[in-house]
Order: structure tokens, then sequence, then C-alpha cells
């Protein structure tokens, strides 16, 4: 037994009561009395958010030429930032709503914040395609609004499909979030002692008691959504792919991107996973409810969706080759050799090389080893969608036409923006709300015996 | 006036020196200024009325004041008129003027002095673009690239605005004033220490005012300066002849064509005429068809050498010893000290040459020696072409000089000249380094230059005077044949410029003229029907120059090769093929536009062949020290495949910085390592520098990649095999699961002739000044953003040191099944019901997903906004767009239309008459420009339409077709003529 459970860390270390549980995370929300570093490290992300809103400003007073892009390359950073974010976001719905739905006792001390990681991630996604346009003031013709200038979408081009994905995506991602948090919008609500916590907790709780009523409710709608999520963990993603695989260009054109995009969001998702919740864990010393057990679980499926995603990379270079056409296999050579060649290497590098140290059972538990890697994965998950997104264009059928794009202060502006108020948000969603789901926690004490 | 009233009574005058004279008696007096006879007063007067100066009556009596008062009186209100610039409605509205509804001036263009006749689209009084005239026999109705632009330096807003005097706005009064007193100064010392300095000319009015000066002022002298001058051809004409005379080219009539050293399809007055002729005899269509042969031996690439069935590249001082070999080939001798080519070669030139007979036709570079030129004269008697394809003739340019630059820079120095006055051309910036042009024109008493910009010969002179743009002018030219035609303005001056005619009207004492009339006397013999024709016509009738007969001495009149084949490094020198020698470099479409070879844009560079890029270790890019003659320049280094060995190819018109398009350029001065007027130089070293600078190129990639993009094959092989461009190449798919759509109108096509392309980028340029594109600068260009709807891509194939060299011209194909419509989220790029695939701006919200998707990428993309909309802030420069075009903002995509305003007006035309759009009727702008006829466009619905029948020919062929989109626009798998005994490397099997 004592050899299992050393084999198998548990999902809650010690032993807790309700109180105890709601206070301590409660606590974190309501007295407000967060570590120094918390608000240094806010701080910074703060800045970063000062260096997204200088960056756009600037992309809409000068145009597009900010960006490195160039024809033949005429889509760059905005679009990698774009699919990476989406991917980030994957993780979030995937451990909210298909752990949920499998019965998964451990996800439950990770999913408020895998779900707000989510929420922001689609938030961030959400802004790339509108500051990749030519004119972004415009961005509104790509809904179908009734209007008078008698324009309407064109519906065979998977950029509308994509608006409405990504829509949908994030529609439900709110609902399924939030729907999530009432009963601890109720506590917090119950427990805080100020006027304006208990006013501002309350509304949010929209009159959540408790009753047995509202469980059967809750149970009822928080499973519907989940099973309205879980198709999106599939659907987003391959919509996402269907604006490279729709184009004729080499490199862009392939059917093997629907699947190996899911992949590789569950790969980045997860990655970003670890890259939140270690840090989390240690700086609020939640280490009992966060245990080395969800760490490695996450893991385990970032080794899970890796190789999903090397066998991507696999079948892409043999189907570029097999189709015989010489176009695919030039673009496939020059991707390798070419003027892109290092950073192909270091997505090869990073992704799958790297990838592999999760095999090991003792790295897999070295928590900031984890961390290391979980930062790696993310950066070679940011070049391989850039890579795609470059490569193809800048090598396609007339040679005439070949050429690089370059990249720019604005497009890592932007890019680094976006990183620093995503962890704004997030550090602003652990300040004000809950970031252990607490009645879930409670009842998974419950359920472990781990009541006191 | 003014100075009287500014200055007032109190300056300078003493009052009571004045009570004093006006004590004695009954003066008139007209100011307390001229009584007091202030020098004040005297200028003015002076500056008014300059002719009036020398009858300005000492002492007025009262009937002349009175007359003087009654003349200033009504000319102070006529004064009041002259400047009205509110603009309002035709209030009685020229009759053959509609709003909106252009017209067409013929009109002649100038391009190194000779004229090229061009007709030239006028909007409510505004040339917005150039077209060649069909009438005139050196356009034939193409235009090429640099003519474009003429009507882009008319709205230049750096063009000088005003006289300036010491570098300071002065009026032109003043500057009258300063002749009047040069004129006097002549007149009394019959032009002692004057000179002229002019530019290249061909004009018969300036001549004749020329004659007409040295007639007045003997001993005034006439220096030219043309630093694109090439004399070699006189030269030799003159001691083989005695007389000067310049050969004229029927290509229609040349079956072997042997150049030896000739860029005759990019240089040269007749370059477009003799395009148009060796194409036309080189269209192949059938099996049947004949072509003529085409051998060049060229000392740097040229796009005569890309078009030549046999290019051979030769470093610069050994085309004389070729064309010695050739001599003695020809003369049935063994060659005696072996030219530096292969003897199979030349041997297979002669036989063609000598089958040829009359029909075959040996071309001397202009640039090159006497020798070289005496050398074609005697083969081409030989062979018994003189007569036929060659014709002698009087040098249209032909002008009695005392001298050029460097005689006139002697004269300076030796004190025999110490006034200058320059006529358009910009000595300080042209001259050769040997010649200290700067110190000698510094020296001058007086210097006056006249010229379109303030350049650096404006900047040092004592007055500069504007000069008008040809579309501003009157004045006369003539052609490469000689053929006489008229300048005539599209557009009052816009900044009051004087026509080089008024300037010498004014040097003769002819202070009130006008430029028209200046020309009209000329043409005296006309009578006002006749001028009336030849300004609507474009030329005047019969005027070409007659071909002289004459006999070649046989020995060559003692002519000996100039160049000593040294060891070093030699040095081409080529004019930049659209600034020319730099006075075109404020022109920003053409600082844009590629070169034709190298693709370079916003700059030159040093050209050298991939061996001796080898042996200097340097790479494109990398700085060179080029050093010749004592003196020496940094060059970036570029590598062109085909570039002869051990030579380095340097082209001026870079290095100024006068202007604020010239400004942006980068790229070196090639004068300062000149010499004298040579065009090659030998002995030079070259030493790489540590360091690279940027050389800006539209395209990075040269070789096609072993995919059918320009498929090509030897006549011989189009014979075996006329369907060559299906061969080896996966069919188009066809199936589709949707009915084709169904085209009742219109469906428009396009054909490009591959073998006629001679890569010329007029129509390139065409398009620009037709579509207003933008240009967008070095910055922009340089990272991928230039805006040229069509494209000529240029590849190489075969060896590194002799490839084969192919243009292919990429407008919009214009796909029937378009990827880039389907993903299109907001509908912005749609298909027209007569098949074009159309760009709707409006719509537009700049996702560049039709870019990505587009195999062709001819699309592009507004990056920034290259067009201003503020109208203050746009300056006259927006006079040059076309209003049928819509212009781009920012963030939206552009692409080739096929001129669709040009369909539009003629759709019109044909519905209010009712009746059908004719064939040949729509023609698009860079089919209009393309002088070899290359490019066809027309309804593919007409069986009979011209575009049918170029589509149906066998070697018809789409680009990428195996992906299924169906373009509109074809092309003509390239041609050769090839001597079967001469298989050249890499062409054994055709492509």
């Amino acid at each position: 037994m004592a050899e299992a459970r050393a084999n198998n860390p548990a999902v809650m270390r010690g032993r807790h009561d309700f109180p105890e549980i709601s206070g301590r995370i409660g606590s974190i929300v309501l007295d407000g009395r967060l570590p120094r570093h918390f608000w240094t490290a806010f701080f910074l992300c703060f800045l970063l958010v000062l260096l997204l809103l200088y960056s756009i400003t600037y992309l809409i007073a000068v145009g597009v030429a900010a960006y490195g892009i160039d024809i033949p390359v005429a889509w760059g950073t905005m679009i990698s930032n774009f699919v990476w974010w989406i991917g980030i976001g994957h993780a979030g719905t995937l451990i909210s709503a298909v752990l949920l739905l499998l019965r998964q006792p451990w996800r439950a001390s990770i999913n408020r914040f895998a779900e707000a990681m989510t929420l922001f991630a689609v938030a961030m996604a959400g802004l790339f395609p509108i500051l990749h346009l030519g004119r972004p003031w415009f961005f509104y013709w790509l809904l179908p609004l009734p209007n008078v200038h008698m324009h309407w979408p064109q519906w065979r081009s998977p950029l509308v499909w994509d608006f409405a994905a990504i829509a949908t995506y994030a529609t439900v991602s709110l609902l399924f979030w939030y729907m999530g948090l009432l009963p601890d919008l109720a506590v917090l609500r119950d427990r805080a002692r100020s006027r304006p916590a208990q006013l501002f907790y309350g509304i949010l709780g929209l009159g959540w008691r408790g009753s047995a009523y509202h469980w059967s409710r809750y149970q009822v709608v928080y499973f519907l959504l989940a099973a309205l999520a879980t198709p999106l963990v599939v659907s987003v993603h391959s919509i996402v792919s269907l604006d490279f695989t729709f184009a004729i260009t080499p490199g862009y054109h392939s059917t093997i991107f629907p699947p190996y995009f899911v992949a590789g969001a569950l790969l980045s998702g997860f990655a970003m996973v670890l890259t939140i919740a270690i840090p989390l864990r240690w700086a609020f010393s939640v280490e009992d409810l966060i245990t080395v057990r969800h760490m490695e679980n996450a893991a385990k499926l970032m080794i899970a969706a890796g190789m999903v995603v090397a066998y991507g990379y696999v079948s892409e270079a043999f189907f570029a080759w097999y189709s015989g056409e010489p176009y695919e296999r030039a673009m496939m050579a020059q991707r390798a050799l070419g003027p892109y060649a290092p950073l192909f290497w270091t997505m090869l590098g990073l992704n799958c090389g790297v990838l592999q140290l999760l095999w090991f059972k003792g790295i897999r538990r070295n928590m900031p080893l984890l961390f290391a890697i979980a930062v790696a994965i993310n950066i070679g998950m940011w070049i391989e969608r850039y890579v795609i997104v470059v490569t193809g264009p800048s090598r396609d059928y007339l040679p005439s036409a070949w050429g690089e794009q370059s990249l720019t202060w604005l497009d890592f502006g932007i890019l680094f923006g976006s990183i620093g108020t995503f962890f704004a948000l997030v550090f602003l969603f652990i300040r004000i709300l809950p970031a252990i789901t607490i009645f879930e926690v409670e009842e998974l004490a419950e359920e472990q015996g781990k009541l006191k | 006036m003014s100075v009287i009233a500014e200055k007032g009574p109190s300056l300078g005058i003493d009052i009571a020196a004045l009570r004093k004279r006006l004590e004695n008696g009954p003066d008139m007096w007209r100011s307390l200024d001229e009584i007091a006879g202030t020098a004040d007063f005297r200028r003015f007067v002076e500056a008014e009325f300059p002719a009036l100066v020398e009858r300005l009556p000492a002492n007025p009596n009262r009937r002349t004041l009175l007359k003087l008062m009654g003349a200033s009186l009504s000319l102070a209100g006529l004064a009041a008129c002259s400047r009205a610039e509110s603009i309002v409605p035709y209030v009685r509205q020229p009759e053959i003027l509609i709003p909106g509804k252009p017209v067409y001036y013929a009109t002649t263009l100038s391009s190194d002095g000779f004229g090229i006749g061009a007709i030239v689209e006028s909007h409510e009084g505004r040339p917005t673009k150039v077209e060649g005239n069909p009438d005139h026999q050196a356009s034939r109705g193409a235009t090429d690239a640099v003519m474009q632009a003429a009507v882009l330096t008319l709205f230049d807003p750096d063009r000088s605005r005003m006289p300036l005097k010491e570098g300071q706005p002065a009026s032109y009064g003043d500057f009258l004033k300063d002749m009047s007193a040069l004129v006097s100064r002549w007149t009394a010392s019959q032009g002692q220490g004057g000179a002229l300095l002019i530019d290249a000319s061909t004009s018969p009015t300036l001549a004749a005012q020329i004659d007409a000066l040295r007639v007045r002022y003997s001993k005034l002298k006439i220096h030219r300066h043309d630093p694109l001058a090439t004399p070699a051809v006189v030269e030799a004409s003159r001691v083989l002849f005695g007389s000067t005379l310049k050969a004229a080219y029927h290509f229609d009539r040349a079956d072997v064509i042997f150049s030896l050293d000739a860029d005759f399809l990019g240089e040269g007055p007749g370059r477009l005429a003799y395009a148009r002729d060796l194409m036309a005899r080189r269209r192949v269509r059938t099996p049947s068809d004949r072509m003529s042969r085409l051998y060049a031996v060229e000392s740097t690439p040229t796009i005569t050498g890309a078009a030549a069935d046999h290019r051979l590249a030769i470093k610069p001082s050994a085309i004389e010893a070729i064309a010695a070999g050739l001599h003695e080939a020809l003369d049935g001798q063994a060659t005696a000290s072996g030219p530096p080519i292969e003897q199979a070669w030349m041997e297979a030139l002669v036989d063609n040459l000598k089958a040829a007979g009359r029909n075959a036709l040996v071309i001397a570079g202009p640039q090159q020696s006497a020798f070289v030129h005496a050398i074609a004269f005697a083969a081409n008697a030989k062979l018994g072409a003189l007569g036929n394809t060659v014709e002698l003739i009087e040098p249209p340019d032909a002008l009695q000089v005392d001298g050029d630059l460097a005689a006139l820079c002697e004269a300076i120095d030796g004190g025999a000249i110490d006034t200058v006055v320059v006529l358009g051309a910009n000595p300080l910036h042209t001259a050769p380094a040997r010649l200290v042009a700067h110190k000698a024109f510094s020296s001058l008493k007086l210097l006056v230059h006249h010229g379109l910009y303030r350049d650096e010969t404006a900047f040092l002179a004592h007055w500069h005077v504007p000069a008008a743009h040809e579309l501003e002018s009157w004045s006369d030219i003539r052609a490469y044949n000689g053929t006489a035609s008229l300048v005539q303005p599209l557009i009052a001056p816009l900044y009051d410029g004087k026509t080089e005619h008024e300037l010498l009207a004014v040097l003769s004492g002819q202070f009130q003229t006008d430029p028209l009339s200046l020309v009209r006397q000329h043409w005296a013999e006309l009578d006002d029907d006749a001028w009336k024709k030849v300004l609507r016509d474009g030329a005047v009738p019969n005027s070409s120059a007659k071909p002289v007969p004459v006999t070649v001495p046989p020995d060559l009149a003692g002519l000996k090769p100039a160049a000593s084949a040294g060891s070093g490094i030699d040095i081409r020198f080529v004019a930049d093929p659209w600034l020319r020698d730099g006075r075109l470099a404020n022109a920003s479409w053409l600082q844009e536009l590629p070169r034709p070879l190298t693709k370079i844009v916003w700059g030159n560079a040093a050209l050298i062949s991939p061996a001796t890029a080898e042996r200097l270790k340097v790479e494109n890019g990398k700085v060179i020290n080029i050093a010749s003659n004592g003196a020496d320049i940094d060059a970036p280094a570029w590598i062109v495949p085909g570039h002869p060995d051990e030579s380095v190819t340097l082209s001026f018109g870079f290095g100024r910085k006068a202007g604020s398009v010239a400004a942006l350029s980068e790229g070196y001065d090639a004068f300062r390592l000149r010499g004298g007027a040579e065009w090659l130089a030998t002995g030079a070293t070259i030493v790489p520098r540590e360091n690279s600078v940027r050389v800006i190129t539209t395209q990075h990639h040269q070789a096609m990649e072993g995919r059918a993009i320009v498929r090509h094959a030897s006549l011989d092989g189009f014979r075996q095999d006329p369907n060559f461009v299906r061969k080896d190449v996966p069919p188009s798919p066809t199936e589709s699961l949707y009915p084709d759509w169904r085209y009742d109108q219109e469906a428009w096509a396009m054909a490009i002739d591959l073998s006629a392309c001679i890569g010329c980028m007029a129509c390139v340029s065409a398009c620009q000044a037709e579509n207003n594109i933008a240009p967008v600068g070095p910055e922009e260009c340089e990272r991928g953003h230039e805006m040229h709807w069509l494209r000529i891509d240029r590849y190489y194939a075969g060896p590194l040191d002799a490839p084969e060299i192919f243009f292919q011209p990429v407008p919009c194909m214009h796909c029937e099944k378009a990827p880039c419509e389907v993903v299109c989220p907001v509908n912005a790029t749609v298909h027209t019901h007569d098949g074009l695939n159309a760009q709707v701006y409006n719509r537009c919200i700049g996702t560049r997903y039709c870019s990505q998707n587009c195999p062709y990428k001819v699309r592009r993309f507004n990056f920034l906004d290259h067009q201003t909309f503020d109208k203050d802030e746009a300056g006259p420069g927006q006079g040059v767009h076309n209003p049928n075009v819509s212009v781009r903002s920012r963030g939206v995509m552009e692409k080739c239309t096929y001129c669709v305003q040009r369909i539009s007006a003629k759709r019109i035309q044909a519905q209010i008459e009712n009746r059908d759009i004719a064939d040949g009727e729509v023609v698009t702008a860079c089919q209009q420009a393309c002088p070899t006829q290359a490019i066809t466009f027309g309804d593919r619905n007409r069986k009979d339409a011209k575009v049918v029948r170029e589509k149906s020919a066998p070697q018809n062929y789409a680009l990428l077709e195996e992906l299924n989109t169906r373009p509109r626009t074809t092309y003509l798998g390239k041609i050769s003529n090839p001597n079967g005994k001469l298989v050249r490397p890499g062409e054994a099997t055709n492509g």
C-alpha cells in the first residue's frame, strides 16, 4: 500500500475539514493579503499590458507594414499567435469538460484555473485575427450582420467558419466557467465581511443558496455544458486548421492537419497548465490541494499529445514525398534546409526531443524541471505554428516569387504584450475569484476520506 | 513699381540736390528716383522692359512721358488680369472637351535627344498617360519604360519652380535684364569669351537657332555635352567614307544577325522599331514558319543577349579581336591570331552570314570603338547587306560644335571663356572624374543654367532658369532615322518654365517671344493645314533621312584596334536603362522599376561574373573597391550569371542626392571613375572591402527548380513536336462536379508570347502609369512590399557562365477557378460576368488570405498608406493619377484588373452605338506599350478574335495548369532558333 502510494501520489494530501478548505481558498480572495512578489509579478505583467496597448495603437496608426509580413508571406505572427493561444485554451476545456464526463477526480483542484486559462487564452486568441487585418476597424464585416452596405460573409471562406468557431468556443467556455463558479461565489458571499464584497459576490452568485434543488439543477446544467464543450475540444482547432488545409499552398494543403492541430493544442495547453500551476501551488502553498499527482497526470497527457504531434510531423513529411508533387517536396525540403531551417530544427528539438524526458517518472515529479520543460514546449509550439504559417508561402509554386518575411519589434511587442495581458488577467482572477474550486475540493476530500 | 514705392524718396536721394537741379527749368520727371537717377530706378526699368533699356530716353519730353504713362497704366491693368487662379466651371466649354472624356494629342518625347512619337492622354487638360504613336516610325505604337514616366516627371514637386539668381529666388524679368546686358556685351564683342553648352538634341529649330547665333556672334563657342554620346560610329564613317554617317537597320529584312556588343533592343533611339522588326521575323505559330537567327557577342549582359539564339559573353577589351576575327573569316582567311572564341562558333556564324547574303546583318555596338564599327560596315558591305538590312544616313543629331565638355573646361581654364550658358545639361554631375569641372565652372564670370531641376549645376550657376518640361514645350525633334516630328505642349508650363528655344531667342536679343512661334517660324514651309496635319499625326511626312550610298575602302582605311587587351579587370560602363545619366533620378517609377536582368531597384551595383566573384571571394552586396586611372569608387558587388569574367559593369545614373526621390536611392556614381567619354576602361583593379551594403532586388530566386514554368524549345524541336509544351507535363485536370459557367457576353483572355518578350519592362511601367500604382520606396521594396501588378520574372537555365535567360511577364491570370475567390471571407474578390477576377477595394478588409492562396503570387497589398488623400498634402504629384482608376488606401489588396476601366469605356461606347465590342478595341496598358506585340488581349468567345488565334497555337500553355485554376492568361512557349551545329551546353533537351 505504501509502495503503491509512492508510485502514484494522492490527489490530496493531509486531512482537511470544510471550513478549513473554504477558508483557505476563500481568504486568498477575501483577505486580499497577497504576498509582495504577487504584486511585483502583476506589475511586470501590467507593463506588458501597456506594451500591448502601445503596440496596438501603433499598428492602427501606421498599418500592418509594421509587422514583418510581405508578399509572398502575407501571414505572419498574428496567425501563429492566434493558433497558439487557441491551442493553449484547449487544455482547460479538456480538463474541465472531458475529465468531468470521464469522472476523473484529479481534475477538481485544477479545473477552475484551467478554465480561466482557457477563457483568457481565447480572449487573447480572439484579438489576433483582428490585429491581423489590413483594416482592423472593419472586422465586423466577417459577421452575418444585416446591414445596408450589402455585404454578407462569403461562406466558403474558412475564416468565416473560424470566426463562428471561436465565437462559439468563447461563449461556451464562459458559460461553463461561470456556471462552475456559482457555488463558490455563494461561499465567498457568505464569508465576506465587507459590505462591497458581499454585494459583489452576492450579485455574481445569482442567489445561490445551496439547496438540493439548486444542486440538482446545477448538476444537469453543468454536465450538459460539459457535453456541449467536449466536441468543441476537437472542432475548434480542426476548424482553425482548415484555414490552412483549405488553401492550395504547399505546406498548407494537408489532410493530416485537423487531428494534428488538436493534438498540438492539447500539448501546448497542458504545457501552459503546468507553466501556471507549478508556480501557483508553490506561491500560495496549496501543494496539498494541487499535488504532484496532478502535475504528473498533465505531463503524461503532454507526452501522449506530443507523440501524436510527432506523428503529424512525420506524416507531413512522408506525404509530401509520397504525393509525388514537386511543389510539396520542394517546400518540405526547403522547410528543413532553407532559410527557416533553424526554426524548424528548434521546433523539432523542443516538441519532440525535450518532450521525451517526460517518459521518466523522476523528471515528471521534479517540479522545476517539469516547469522548464513546459516552458520549452510552449516556445516550441509557438515556433511550430510560425513555421507552418510562413514556410509554405515562402516556397510555393513560382520560384521567382519566393521570399521570406522578417520579424519586427511589433511582432514581438504584440506577442509578449498578449502573454503579459494573459498573465495579468490570471493574476486578477486569482485576486478576485477562487482559483481552486472550493466545493469540488470539499467534495473530493469527502470522497477520498480525507475529512478530519 | 514696387521698387519705387518701397524704397521711397528717402533712400539715397539728396533732396537738396534735387531742388537745385529742378530749379533750372521745366524738366518733366516721373518720380523722385528718376530725377535723382538712382540705380534702383534704372534696375527697375531694365528688369521690366529689357528691350527698352536702349531706348529709354535720358531726358523725356512731355509727349514721351504721356505715352509712357498711358502705356504703363494699361499694362498695369493687364498685369492685374494675368494670374487668375480661381477654378470655375466652364462658362463656354471648349468644343472638344467633355468632362470625364480624355482627349489625346500626338507629341514626341525625347530619348537621349532623339524623338520617339507618343500620344498623350489628357484629362481636362491634365496629361496622365503616354502611349506610343503608331504613325511614328520610332514608336510604331509602342513605348518604353522611360517614356511612361514623362507624366510623372511633369508633375514632380521637386521641379525647379522659379529663376534663381545666386541661389536666391528672382524674377524672370531680372534674368532678362541680365541677359540683355550679356546680349549687349556679346553684340559688342562678337560673343568673345562666351560659350554655349548644349545637351544631346536633334531639334532642327535648335540647330537653326544655333546657326543664327553663330552668325550673330562669330566668336561664340558651341559645345555639346552628352555623357551618353557614342561618337565612334561617326568617327568610323568619317575615316572610311569621308562623311559623317550613322547606320539605321532593317531587322524585318534580316535573316541572320550578328551583334558585336550591340544592345539594339534595350538601348539607342531606334530600339522600339528594331524590337518590333526583329520579333516580326521570329513569330512562329506553325511548323512551317521561319525565324531569323540572332548571334550576340556581348561584354555585359543585356536583353539583346537574352533574346539571342547564341550568346557569348566576352571581356570588353576582347570584342575588337572578335571583330577582327570576323573580318578575316569573311575574307576567307584563316584567322591568324585566333579570336578568343571557339573556332566552331565563328565558322558557324560566318557560314550563316554568308548564306544569308544581303539578308545578313552585322551590328556594332554604339559604345564600341571605331575599329569595330568599320569592321561592321565592311562586313555588311561584303555580304551585300548595305542598302538592304542596313542603311547609312546623315546623323539626325548632326550639329557643328566646337568641342565637348573637356574642351570647354580647357578653354575656361585657359581664360578664353568666362561666360557659359548651359542648356539642359548637368555637367557638374556627369563630368568625368578627370575633369575638374567644378573648379572650371566656379571660375566663370557668368554661368547661366537652364534645366528642369535645381541640380548640381544649378546650385553653382549665377542664374538658373527653370526649363519647360517636354510635355509643356513647343519644339521639334528627329527620330533615329531622321524623321522629324513636333513636340506640342499638353499643358501650359506649371512653373513658368522656358523652352530652350526661348532661351536661345533671348541670347539672340529676342526678349519677347512665344515658344510656339519660334518653332512655327522654322517650319514656315508647312502651310497651316500641313502644320495642323503634322501636329495631329505626330510626324512630318517623308522627312526621314535618305540613305547615302557608300563604298567601303578595302583596308579599313587604316583603322586599328583601340583597346589593348591588357591584364587586369575591364570596366564596361553602361547607362542605367531607366535613369540614363541620372537626369531621371527623381522619377520614383523609374527608381522602383526593376532593371531587366538584375531586378535591382533603387540603386545600382557593380556587376561581376560568378567566376570573378569566386576568385575575389565576394558575394552579393559585398562592397568592392574598383580603381582605375587613379580614381576609385566603392560599390556593392552583384553576381550576374553570364557576365564575362574579369570584367565589371558599372552603370551611370546613381549616386545623386539632388531631389527628394533621388535622395532615397542608393548606389554609386560611376562618373567618378570615368576618364573621359569612354565606355570601356582596361587595367582596373578590384579589392574587396570588409563591409556589405544592401542591394535591393525584387527577385531572389533565379532558377526554375525543374518546374515547367517557362516552356521552351528550339525551332527544330518545335517542328518535330509542335506540342512540346505538353511534353512531360501532367495534363491539366478538367473534371468538375459542376457545369462550367456560361459567359454569354465577352470572356476576356490574354495570351503572352514568350518568344517575343524581350524583358524590356515597358509593360510594367505602363501598368504603373495606367493603374495609379504607388511607388513604395527602397525600404518597403527591400521588405517585399512593392506594388507592381505586373512583374517580369527572369529565370536562368543551364551553366552559370553561359546561361539561357528567360523572361516571363506575370500579370493576374484571371483564373476561371480562382483560388483567391473562395477564401475571401468578405466577398472582396469575385468573378464578373465577363470572366474577370475582380477586386473590390471597398469591401476588402485585408485578411490577405487571397494572396496566400494565389499560386502565382500576383496580388499586391497596401501595407501602408502609399497615396495621400489629403488634397493639400498631396501636392502636384496627384496630377498624374488616372481619374478612371481608384486610388487605393492602406490595408486593401489589389492586383491586375485586365485594365477594367478600358474595358468599361469601350463597352459603354459599344452600347451607345448598339453593337458588340469589336476585336482589338479593348487594349490593355501592357499590351499597348509592348514594343514586340508579345501580349494579345481580347474576347475568347469570338472565334475570329486575335487572342483566340494566338491561343490556338500549338505552343500555347497555361502556367501551373495542373492546379486546375484554368487561367485566362496563357503563354506561348518560347521558341529559339539555334544553329544545329552549335548545341549549347545544357541545351540538349527542350524543357
